[in-house]
């Protein structure tokens, strides 16, 4: 047997220091586990200092006994590049090991020993963790707001067709995926704005206009027949044509009127909250400013004078004030400028102010990637004849697009997670609900559940939205 | 006269103060290869930007096929869509597939049918022997692959003109000839072609007339047999005896 060198373990006594170091780094960790599981100080008998560092003492020379290079084996080494390549590091790893190890005991008993979820009431609260009855009682509220109980289903299907609507992109068939984009862009948003409009706002004035309706559906049915040349044209422009003189022009007002229907209670939109109203901003601000955005990100690299000092005008001022002074604005100075017998909904305004908000950030995202193109794209555009709009549709839009994905979803996730914001102009979103949930006087002291519960909400929402941008990402990668 | 089909007189252009371009007067005729050679700096690329206003001209006039070029919009694209232009550095379209990028501009600009211009397309990219990678992505293109697309790019929009802004100064010397001799190919068809370049040997193979330009100027302009046999311009027998 060759000499031991204990400072500077080495290959040719491999298993020696294979064992020592391994059981000394597992009784390190044992030891951590004991304290913070069963709170049993196995080194209790030593002094209060020594028996709190003993286990990073001992790790850490467990860990410089492993720390043998090129040992052969391929998991011992990777362990050693990544955790353990010098003493700093592997002090580092350890605390790291020994925090989660620590933090485990105390957030396992708060959210599911101790905690109780039984009841119906504050009093079933009993344990000294998380009292999840608070949720369960509130969930309604967190997700529909004050909307009336009974009503509630026509959120669930609004939100149901819409997803089954908004997935269809998954089925298309190749034949109908060049519409998608169109889809997507247009027809989609109007759907859900339809589906709001009628169902979850209600009420028996929209339905004033069905003749007009089912007439121009019917035109856009006819329109799948019409030869592909003038398609594009007919759309644009036949069902809403046959909509409108229907209605201003031709039939009588009596006819119009018969196929008013009494529609659905109506609901006004300041008892809309919770969950529901949260996808309701964030959806329409996300579709609303995406191409607000990207018209003004243009202008500013626009030629002309006017659009162009147009844009940086619009765009500072809009990224120079808070967006908190911008709802309060928009719900309590805008109405004063407008005539007396406009009405705009409270909901309206704020999703305009917060998409106009918003947009000027995609603006300057979406610049930073049409600078970042070079000059080479512009000119071969240009060298086949192609004008302004067809360059920047077919050739530079799609490419900075792209670039700018991670981008457009970092100022994505900021809008939804600003829409609690609302808050300040009366609109209730879930963060709303739990502020006023926890004021209530039969549940005071249950703030922390609430907030919890906001943020594992906001995170899911949010992770899927980057993982979804990653898809993206991946998905328009042409650089293989 | 009827042949010329680009006439330039006079034409002077300034970047800020620096005079890019001094009193240059061409004409090309129908069906005629010229080439543009020069140092570097000495106004050739601006010159063949200028024809189809790339870069825009201060003074003088630029007639492309009868159409002078001015800051009327509308004429300008008619005449882009006439001229062809390579690129030193290629210029395709990263986010489309070599198909695409060929049928982008005939579908869009000249509005034909896609099924017309997916065949047009794989003519031209037969012509220059990619109709193979027809379905890759340009990054997945060597340089080579990739200008000789550019190339059938530009034929897909059947130019009267070409043009080529040093398309093989980018290219490693192994890639070079695969875009000359498509070069060669095109020139034999009849094409009338402006070329930025410093391969000679090009030149001399298919030049009608050779230019040699420098600080913004002119300064020879002859056949492509007496320009190489006894250049008459102190500067360009410097020149030529460095890169020959």
């Amino acid at each position: 047997m060759n000499n031991i060198n204990f400072l500077k373990p080495d290959k040719s006594n491999l298993n020696l220091f294979l064992i020592l170091g391994l059981s000394l780094v597992f009784i390190s960790i044992f030891d951590v586990f004991l304290s913070s599981f069963f709170k049993i100080n196995a080194t209790g008998f030593l002094p209060t200092s020594i028996s709190f560092l003993l286990p990073l003492i001992i790790g850490f020379i467990g860990l410089h006994f492993i720390r043998i290079e090129y040992s052969g084996i391929r998991r011992l080494d990777e362990i050693n590049k990544n955790f353990n390549n010098n003493n700093f590091n592997a002090v580092l790893s350890l605390l790291i090991i020994f925090i989660i190890i620590k933090s485990i005991p105390p957030v396992l008993s708060w959210t599911v020993i101790d905690a109780n979820i039984s009841g119906h009431s504050k009093e079933a609260c009993t344990g000294d963790g998380a009292c999840w009855t608070y949720i369960k009682v509130w969930l309604r509220r967190f997700i529909y707001g004050l909307y009336p109980n009974e009503e509630q289903w026509r959120i669930n299907l609004s939100f149901i067709s819409l997803l089954a609507l908004g997935s269809v992109g998954y089925f298309a068939t190749e034949k109908f995926k060049k519409y998608l984009t169109l889809y997507y862009v247009v027809i989609y948003p109007i759907i859900a704005f339809l589906f709001i409009f009628f169902f979850i706002s209600g009420g028996p004035v929209f339905f004033d206009f069905s003749y007009g309706i089912i007439a121009s559906v019917v035109a856009i049915i006819i329109g799948f027949f019409v030869p592909n040349k003038f398609k594009l044209y007919y759309f644009c422009f036949v069902p809403l044509a046959v909509y409108l003189s229907l209605n201003l022009f031709i039939l009588p007002e009596e006819y119009v009127e018969l196929g008013k229907l009494e529609g659905l209670n109506w609901v006004e939109t300041g008892a809309w909250g919770g969950l529901a109203l949260t996808f309701i901003v964030s959806f329409f601000c996300l579709i609303f400013c995406f191409p607000v955005g990207m018209a003004l990100a243009l202008g500013r690299r626009s030629e002309l004078p006017f659009i162009k000092y147009t844009s940086v005008v619009f765009i500072e001022f809009w990224r120079g004030v808070p967006l908190i002074t911008v709802l309060f604005m928009s719900s309590v100075m805008f109405p004063m400028f407008l005539p007396e017998d406009f009405f705009l909904d409270k909901l309206v305004r704020v999703i305009i102010a917060i998409s106009l908000f918003e947009a000027a950030y995609v603006a300057e995202v979406i610049r930073g990637g049409l600078q970042a193109l070079p000059r080479g794209q512009y000119d071969a555009a240009k060298s086949l004849g192609m004008g302004y709009w067809k360059m920047h549709i077919f050739v530079i839009l799609p490419q900075a697009l792209k670039l700018v994905i991670p981008g457009i979803a970092n100022t994505f996730l900021a809008l939804v997670k600003d829409t609690p914001l609302i808050l300040v102009v009366g609109l209730l979103e879930i963060a709303g609900m739990l502020q006023m949930a926890k004021t209530n006087p039969k549940w005071l002291g249950y703030s922390m559940e609430g907030y919890v519960f906001a943020a594992v909400v906001f995170w899911i929402i949010c992770y899927a939205m980057s993982k979804y941008s990653y898809n993206l990402e991946e998905k328009y990668k042409t650089e293989r | 006269m009827s042949d010329t089909i680009i006439q330039i007189k006079d034409v002077n252009k300034w970047f800020g103060d620096f005079q890019v371009l001094k009193d240059i007067n061409l004409n090309v005729e129908k069906n005629k290869k010229i080439v543009v050679c020069g140092p570097s700096g000495s106004g050739k690329s601006t010159l063949i930007r200028c024809i189809n206003r790339l870069e825009e001209h201060q003074q003088g006039s630029i007639i492309v096929d009868g159409n002078e070029l001015t800051e009327d919009t509308k004429n300008i694209e008619q005449i882009r869509a006439e001229v062809g232009m390579v690129f030193q550095q290629f210029n395709l379209f990263p986010h489309l597939s070599i198909l695409d990028n060929c049928t982008l501009a005939p579908v869009w600009v000249k509005k034909m049918p896609k099924k017309d211009a997916e065949d047009l397309a794989m003519k031209h990219l037969e012509k220059v022997q990619i109709a193979d990678q027809a379905h890759k992505f340009p990054g997945q293109l060597s340089g080579g692959q990739q200008q000789r697309c550019a190339i059938a790019r530009a034929l897909c929009m059947e130019p009267k003109i070409m043009l080529f802004d040093e398309p093989t100064s980018a290219l490693d010397p192994e890639m070079i000839k695969e875009v000359l001799d498509a070069m060669v190919n095109l020139a034999k068809a009849g094409m009338t072609m402006i070329v930025v370049t410093h391969e000679m040997g090009f030149a001399k193979e298919v030049a009608d007339e050779v230019i040699f330009m420098d600080e913004g100027m002119i300064v020879e302009k002859a056949a492509t047999n007496e320009f190489f046999a006894n250049p008459k311009n102190d500067r360009t027998k410097l020149f030529l005896s460095q890169i020959l």
